[in-house]
């Protein structure tokens, strides 16, 4: 099988994200840059059904420079080849104008079986490339992927819905997002890390794939962005259990006034 | 990366103990900054690993488990965190020193958990990877980098360890010709109760200094009770006992009697890699006491709050940041200077890493000593409960006093420095002798008037180069009233190898943050340009006040208030603010939680 993970590099969930004075946007300064873990769990199962059935993982993702670093540890997990989409004009892309990019890159690409993404990018939380993407590829779609089995030309997806699961089966190719709980993705070993230095990159530009400044115009925009409000000192409260109990209530009932 | 070839290229393979004769510019020596895309996920597949699974595990591993400490190790060698130093035709990766450091740093998530690990990678599997037939290489390489066998090392005895060659286990060769007969008793053998091979060392003969390689299992081969440490309990440390064991003949390691060549060599080569250990266990200390102190009232507020917690919070980041520079400077200079040659030239491939000695010894003392300092403020900051088992900081603190016992105690490394540094300067290798005549020459003819540089960190270059200045004239001085008499003086050489020490330290941190401003501007260095300059007044202090001890135990009258002109002169600054530069640092550390430099 031929499958193409859709990985994006978002800032490591313990960065001390600082707001630009703008207002739109983070400081990127001293941010450590990861591999959003929702793809990992995508590439992680990529990876999983290439052990068991044989065939290729391609690896693409949309981002300045530093995502080559993204790319190459998903190359160092053990995918055979990345193909990363680069053009200054991507910078103004909202999740629209990054779904167009990356639908053109897997048409590009061709030839598979499968297209895995992650169920959301960590730290925007849109949810939204994948739809767009299956819409874009005129694709099948499963979200919320927690349990995935491939068969001839189709696949059995278990997926994760309020308080219950949900088993759906579909045609190959599609588009599956990942939810944590799919798999447990492996470290990159040192010797993947060594082979990854070989595998190739290929750059493209917004040319190269053939989509105009005009597909890019964002639908929508980041309108401001705030820090959550800082968390007020956890308060201990002394005394025997009912003492507490009486404490807790007469808090939750005066100070906090939820009941 | 496009920084990856731009700073490498730059290093400089400059000779050792050039540092002090020799001016260098930030682009030559290899920074944190310079890690390349690999060594940077080596170190992310390292810190990953370590945190999820040996940081759950760590409340187990220090009741002393073997089985757990053998799983973690197998685990560890299936992502080949075993194998770096093992060559790849024999399962390892053949990889640099600076991607062993960031392991190293990793480990150190838990004390004991290091120690196992450094003792099996480090001086449990190199003996072999250098003096090793290719015999024993295929027996054993794979196994080690695999992790299916954990490996050991006993040099000391109870009665020798830092006078190691003075050993009393005995070698004799059986009446066939077949056997080693070994008798005697080893002490300190870390991995001891779960290892698989014992690298060990008798005298042949009475006489003749000898390795050999034990396996488990060998007859006439026990071990001892377990040692009851202070910490690292997590680790196995007992004695090791022959009694007319019998070794194969083909057990022999290296020569008989060059088992002295094999355990300085190996010493030698893993001691600057405790260095990167102590640094990633201070950086956990720190990342403690950061956040206990922020959630810890007193008098209504964090005590995060307060001048005297800040402070110490600033500190520590401030010597960590130190420690990190002279790390990977030395492990950068040792991987430029083995660049081309392979372990099939095992002779070079020593010589190169050996030209580095007093730079590792320096690490060694110098980073064990900012761990110390590190975990007890840890416990200070936790008060009260610093001092009990229910939070981490007593066991840091218990943790981290062995490190500057074992690799060689501080007072060996001490003495090693100025040894290699004069070893070199007689041969004719560092023109020492020359520098200090040149020096009395130059504050004889008076101060010059030189308008200072205005730049990043220029006034701290400055103070480097005076540093320079105090060490190279101080040895000089020693060197000439006592001749070869010096080597007896201990307390003389103790006082110069910290003036170098802190010379080497300030310089590597100077240069590091130069190279940092460089790249990324100087406004994105703020933090550490206020760690460095506060460092910088510490260093120099330092530098002067054991270099005036020391003089003043060379001469007296006329002589010793020239010598202390000079130092005056040499040792010229301005006085800066270092309570706020140390706050500067200390509010980046309670910012973010932990060790952000
Ligand atoms: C937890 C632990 C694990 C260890 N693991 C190993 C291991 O795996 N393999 C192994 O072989 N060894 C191991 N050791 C032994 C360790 O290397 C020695 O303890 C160390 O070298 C010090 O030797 P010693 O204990 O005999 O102290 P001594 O040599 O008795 O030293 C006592 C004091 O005298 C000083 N001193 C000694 N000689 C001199 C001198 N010439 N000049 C100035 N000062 C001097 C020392 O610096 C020290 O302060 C381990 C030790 C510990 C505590
Ligand atoms: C073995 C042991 C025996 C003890 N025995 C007794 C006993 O018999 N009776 C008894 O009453 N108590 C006893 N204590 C308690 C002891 O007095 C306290 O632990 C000590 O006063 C520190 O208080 P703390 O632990 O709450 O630390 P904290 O007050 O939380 O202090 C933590 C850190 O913050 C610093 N800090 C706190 N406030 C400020 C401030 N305003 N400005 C600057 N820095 C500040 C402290 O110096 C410390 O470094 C004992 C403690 C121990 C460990």
């Amino acid at each position: 099988m031929k499958i193409i993970v859709c990985v994006k590099q978002v800032p490591d969930t313990e960065t001390r994200i600082r707001i630009n004075p703008e207002g739109n946007g983070i400081v990127e300064q001293d941010v450590n840059w990861v591999v959003s873990p929702y793809d990992e769990h995508a590439i992680e199962e990529a990876l999983r059904i290439k052990e068991q059935k044989g065939g290729e993982v391609v690896l693409v993702s949309l981002g300045p420079d530093r995502a080559q670093t993204a790319l190459r540890n998903g190359l160092a997990m053990g995918a055979d080849s990345a193909v990363h989409l680069k053009d200054a004009a991507f910078d103004a892309a909202d999740t629209m104008g990054v779904a167009k990019a990356l639908a053109a890159a897997i048409k590009g690409i061709g030839g598979y079986d499968l297209v895995l993404t992650g169920q959301q990018g960590v730290g925007g939380d849109n949810s939204q490339v994948p739809g767009l993407l299956a819409g874009l590829l005129d694709l099948p779609q499963v979200t919320m992927a927690i349990k995935l089995e491939t068969g001839d030309g189709k696949a059995t997806v278990t997926r994760e819905i309020e308080g219950a699961t949900e088993v759906w089966e579909t045609s190959l190719p599609a588009v599956i997002s990942a939810q944590k709980g799919l798999n447990e993705p492996r470290y990159a070993s040192l010797k993947g890390i060594m082979a990854a230095k070989k595998k190739t990159i290929e750059a493209k530009d917004a040319a190269a794939l053939g989509i105009a400044a005009a597909d890019l115009a964002p639908l929508t925009q980041v309108a401001s962005l705030e820090l959550p409000p800082a968390r007020p000192a956890v308060r201990m409260i002394d005394g025997d259990p009912e003492t507490q109990a009486r404490e807790l209530l007469r808090l939750l009932h005066e100070e906090a006034k939820v009941i | 990366m496009a920084t990856d070839t731009m700073t490498k290229d730059g290093v400089l393979a400059a000779r050792g103990g050039t540092f002090l004769t020799e001016d260098r510019t930030a682009a030559e020596v290899f920074t944190p900054e310079d890690f390349s895309e690999e060594q940077k996920m080596i170190g992310q597949t390292a810190s990953e690993f370590m945190e999820n699974e040996l940081g759950p595990k760590i409340p187990q591993i220090i009741k002393l488990d073997y089985e757990l400490s053998r799983e973690l190790m197998r685990k560890a060698g299936e992502l080949g965190l075993l194998g770096i130093e093992i060559p790849e035709e024999y399962g390892g990766l053949g990889l640099d020193k600076v991607s062993g450091c960031l392991v190293s740093e990793s480990a150190a998530r838990d004390g004991s958990f290091a120690v196992t690990f450094m003792g099996h990678t480090g001086i449990g599997s190199l003996p072999i990877v250098y003096f090793g037939t290719e015999a024993q290489k295929q027996k054993y390489l794979p196994k080690f980098a695999s992790g299916e066998w954990i490996s050991s090392y006993s040099l000391s005895e109870a009665s020798s360890a830092t006078d190691a060659m003075n050993a009393k286990a005995r070698a004799v060769l059986s009446p066939d010709g077949q056997h080693w007969i070994l008798n005697g008793e080893k002490m300190w053998l870390t991995n001891g109760g779960f290892a698989d091979v014992y690298i060990t060392f008798a005298k042949v003969d009475g006489e003749h200094f000898t390795a050999f390689i034990i396996d488990k299992g060998t007859p006439g081969v026990t071990l001892g009770a377990e040692e009851r440490k202070t910490g690292i309990k997590g680790s196995s440390t007992r004695p090791l006992i022959f009694q007319d064991a019998k070794i194969p003949k083909e057990n022999l390691l290296g020569e008989v009697g060059k088992g002295h060549k094999i355990a300085f060599n190996i010493l030698n080569v893993g001691r600057f890699k405790l260095g990167a250990g102590v640094t990633g266990g201070a950086k956990f200390a720190l990342k403690a006491a950061a956040e206990y102190g922020k959630s810890r009232t007193s008098f209504g507020q964090p005590i995060t709050n307060f001048g005297m917690v800040r402070e110490k919070l600033g500190e520590m980041a401030i010597r960590i940041y130190v420690s990190e520079s002279i790390v990977y400077r030395t492990a950068g200079l040792i991987d430029k200077n083995l660049e081309g040659v392979g372990l099939n030239d095992v002779a070079e491939a020593l010589k190169r890493i050996e030209e580095y000695d007093a730079e590792c010894s320096m690490v060694k003392v110098w980073c064990s000593e900012m761990l110390d300092y590190v975990v007890d403020e840890t416990v200070q900051i936790f008060g009260g409960a610093g001092y009990v088992d229910d939070y981490p900081a007593e066991r840091y603190w218990r943790d981290a006093r062995v490190n500057r016992i074992f690799e060689g105690t501080n007072e060996i490394n001490r003495l090693l420095v100025p040894g290699r540094i004069l070893r070199k300067a007689l041969k004719g290798e560092l023109p020492l002798f020359q520098k200090a005549m040149g020096l009395m020459d130059e504050f004889t003819a008076g101060p010059s008037f030189e308008e200072p540089e205005e730049g990043f960190l220029k006034a701290e270059e400055r103070m480097v180069k005076g540093a320079k200045k105090i060490a190279t004239m101080a040895l000089g001085i020693a060197a000439q009233k006592y001749g070869k008499g010096l080597g007896d003086k201990q307390e003389l050489l103790g006082l110069w190898a910290d003036v170098a020490m802190e010379t080497y330290a300030l310089e590597t941190a100077v240069l590091r943050a130069q190279k940092k401003a460089a790249r990324d501007g100087d406004a994105a260095c703020a933090v550490q340009e206020a760690a460095v300059r506060c460092f910088a007044q510490d260093a120099m202090d330092h530098i002067e006040a054991s270099a005036k001890r020391l003089l003043a135990a060379l001469d007296d009258g006329d002589m010793l208030r020239t010598y202390l002109t000079a130092l005056k002169r040499f040792g010229k600054r301005d006085a800066v603010n270092v309570v706020a530069l140390r706050e500067q640092v200390a509010a980046s550390v309670i910012d973010a939680g932990r060790y952000t430099l």
